[in-house]
């Protein structure tokens, strides 16, 4: 996918004079909230699952090569093959290969953030396959031919007209709106879809966990729509990212419970599904080969760097629904296929911290995503710490590297210091009492907000001459 | 018995400083009630923080390093905002190859307190002598809120000023769109959640608003001043110490 990440600041001003998006987002907000405070309520001691979860994934980063050199053999030994792809392209060609191979024309997809991250969509259509998204919420920004906004609810940026006008266009050719109620909508995609899952050649899922012990690969969704391409399909692709991997079944089944109740309040996703391997000699289904690719791009990278902690996310999206900055703009704003404070640390490590420059500042390090992190990431201090490699690195704009520099200077002489600040509050409060609506050289403060006013005199100067007062004394 | 008195530095805070001492007073007058001696060191200007979240490592350092050679030798540090007190608390992340500076960083850290939580946790108060005859509702500041822990404190001491009631709004504890020079770097996303907390205010129709950080709270006052709303905000310790009688923030005398 092509980063739009570098076009922040007038994408997210767009989403903010959307109405429908803002609608749509205001709906969406409270539910994945409340939903997630109720079922943490349910596990008596949630912050022990969250610390857990953080140790095994810290476990698994700590010996990456061993557990991905034991799911390789594991998964072999069970009639699949893995492909290892070190960049988009790589992933991009070894899947066209396998569908060109496969003689197929049309390809079911059920949703994968790592097919975002490789363009997975674009290369298999230019390849000339058709492709359809199995996920409703995948299918509907499909056939608006949107990217995702949010990784866990793809469509959450569109109300239910914009949806009935989508379908009504594209399923009945009608123009017209005809307000239709959720399960209708569910139901026409539904029967749409069906016919697609009967007639494909490949599916291509992507994978919640990669279990080392046994080779198996895990696939949550509300839908059943992965299980339905990965069974009925003669051949199904799974793509991974490396990070993806845990230890063992019983680690895979922490991690499911943290993962449910943290993305979408439920105690499990409604689907669970293990996959281990091709369809067996006694199988009534299940595809007849079986390849799963395992995606670095950039991972390996992060592994050795200081934003590693980053690879222990198993993309809830439980960081995007606390986050006041998304709750305004949505995910489109990002520009990339990672949104919200996950997306702001993900983004620069692909795309490139001059590219992404907004990302991290686009942030009032309020601390609630990482107080919600199912594995505990620290993500403000990641935001903070880009933040240091951008200044460092001088893609800070030198205007506020100077403004940075003076302050700093005048900071570290109280004198000089004081005597500013009793000008400053004098000069001020010179231009009335209370609050104004102009202050020169604060249109970023003014233009939504009233400046209040100070009153006059510093602290420091009124204490000092109060010291002085009560000595007399 | 000789009881000690404790020796209390106040870091009065910038915004403080500059734009309303009265928090500052306020806070003097609930530290030496509580049986405190409160001194204002003359060498303290900003906690660093600007330049900390914007990536400015050696400047931070630098004011950190001013700070702690300001604030040493007293028992405590204790400041009128959850923010900056955090900020004094990460010290010792930036002196990781200063061992000298690392030990007196972690010192200062293990010193510095945000006022209400101080008063509470630290002294044991739960009382202060104080009246206010209006029901207020309380934003938690999030650096206070989810660093040190600053929830019940203010809560607690509110409960016994007279005449006053608290009226929880929805969802205090999410942003008000501050988050230092992001409001001014992203003025319409700031402003936008500026007036989702102005409605969460509204929400729980209290006619005052308070806090514990002045940054928020003018970014509050600001938006809702805009948007004609009759709400005013006040700083806690203003409330607590009793000299809540002057205009509010933003506000002309009445």
């Amino acid at each position: 996918m092509q980063s739009q990440a570098h076009r922040f600041k007038p994408r997210a001003v767009e989403a903010l004079h959307n109405e429908t998006l803002q609608q749509a987002l205001a709906k969406a907000k409270g539910g994945f909230i409340d939903k997630r405070a109720a079922a943490i309520q349910e596990i008596p001691d949630f912050e022990s699952l969250r610390q857990r979860g953080e140790t095994i994934k810290e476990h698994t980063l700590a010996h990456l090569d061993v557990y991905l050199e034991q799911f390789e053999a594991q998964l072999l030994r069970q009639g699949g093959q893995v492909h290892w792809a070190e960049d988009a392209r790589d992933a991009t060609r070894v899947i066209a290969d396998i569908c060109r191979e496969a003689d197929a024309k049309r390809i079911l997809k059920a949703k994968t953030m790592a097919g975002e991250e490789v363009g997975l969509n674009e290369a298999l259509e230019e390849a000339g396959f058709e492709i359809v998204e199995t996920d409703l919420g995948e299918y509907i920004i499909q056939l608006a031919h949107e990217p995702p906004s949010h990784i866990i609810a793809p469509a959450v940026h569109k109300t239910r007209e914009e949806i009935t006008r989508l379908f009504d266009r594209v399923h009945h050719g009608l123009e017209e709106v005809r307000l239709r109620e959720v399960p209708d909508l569910v139901d026409e995609a539904r029967q749409v879809l069906r016919e697609k899952f009967l007639s494909a050649e490949v599916g291509i899922s992507g994978a919640n966990l990669l279990v080392a012990e046994t080779g198996s690969v895990t696939v949550v969704t509300n839908e059943g729509n992965a299980d339905l391409s990965m069974t009925q399909p003669r051949v199904h692709i799974v793509i991974a990212g490396i990070e993806k991997l845990v230890p063992t079944l019983e680690d895979a089944g922490t991690l499911l419970r943290l993962l449910g109740r943290s993305a979408t309040g439920q105690a499990m996703t409604a689907y669970t599904s293990l996959v281990t391997g091709d369809r067996r000699e006694e199988d009534p289904d299940g595809p007849v080969e079986y390849h799963v690719v395992l995606l670095d791009n950039g991972r390996s990278r992060m592994l050795a760097g200081k934003y590693r902690d980053m690879l222990r996310c198993i993309r809830c999206g439980a960081c995007m629904n606390h986050c006041p900055v998304y709750g305004s703009i949505g995910g489109h704003a990002y520009g990339w296929v990672y949104p919200g404070p996950m997306g702001a640390v993900l983004t620069p490590q692909f795309v490139g911290l001059d590219e992404a420059y907004d990302l991290p500042h686009a942030c009032t390090l309020n601390g609630r995503c990482k107080s919600v992190c199912p594995v505990r990431i620290p993500l403000p201090d990641m935001l903070r710490s880009l933040r240091d490699d951008q200044f460092e690195a001088r893609i800070t704009p030198a205007r506020t590297r100077w403004a940075l520099k003076l302050w700093g200077w005048v900071a570290r002489r109280p004198r000089l210091y004081h005597l500013g600040a009793r000008l400053a509050s004098r000069l001020l409060a010179n231009l009335g009492r209370g609050s104004i609506q102009h202050l020169p050289g604060a249109g970023g403060w003014t233009r939504g907000r009233d400046f209040p006013l100070p009153q006059g005199e510093t602290f420091q100067q009124a204490w000092k001459r109060q010291k002085e007062h009560r000595g007399e004394r | 018995m000789n009881q000690h008195t404790p020796r209390v530095g106040l870091f009065v805070t910038c915004l403080v400083d500059l734009m309303r001492p009265g928090i500052g007073f306020a806070s003097v007058k609930l530290l030496e009630d509580a049986g405190c001696r409160v001194e204002v060191p003359e060498a303290q200007t900003c906690c660093g923080q600007p330049a900390w979240n914007s990536g400015d490592r050696a400047d931070t350092a630098a004011l950190a390093r001013q700070t702690i050679e300001a604030f040493e030798g007293f028992d405590y540090v204790v400041g009128p905002s959850g923010s900056c007190i955090s900020q004094l608390r990460k010290y010792p992340q930036l002196f990781a190859d200063a061992p000298e500076w690392l030990a007196r960083a972690e010192k200062l850290a293990t010193r510095s307190h945000e006022l209400t939580s101080f008063l509470v946790d630290v002294l044991g108060r739960e009382d202060v002598q104080a009246r206010f005859e209006q029901p207020v509702c309380y934003h938690d500041s999030c650096s206070g809120l989810r660093e040190l822990g600053v929830k019940a404190q203010p809560r607690a001491l509110l409960a016994s000023v007279t005449g006053t009631a608290l009226r929880e709004m929805p969802e205090s504890e999410v942003c008000c769109g501050f988050g230092g020079t992001f409001c001014v770097k992203y003025p319409e996303i700031s402003t936008r959640m500026a007036g989702d907390k102005c409605a969460s205010i509204r929400a729980s129709g209290a006619p005052v608003v308070l806090g514990g950080d002045l940054g928020c709270l003018m970014n509050i006052a600001g938006r809702l001043r805009r948007l004609g709303e009759p709400v005013r905000v006040y700083h806690v310790a203003e409330v607590l110490a009793d000299m809540a009688d002057g205009p509010a923030i933003g506000e002309e005398e009445r």
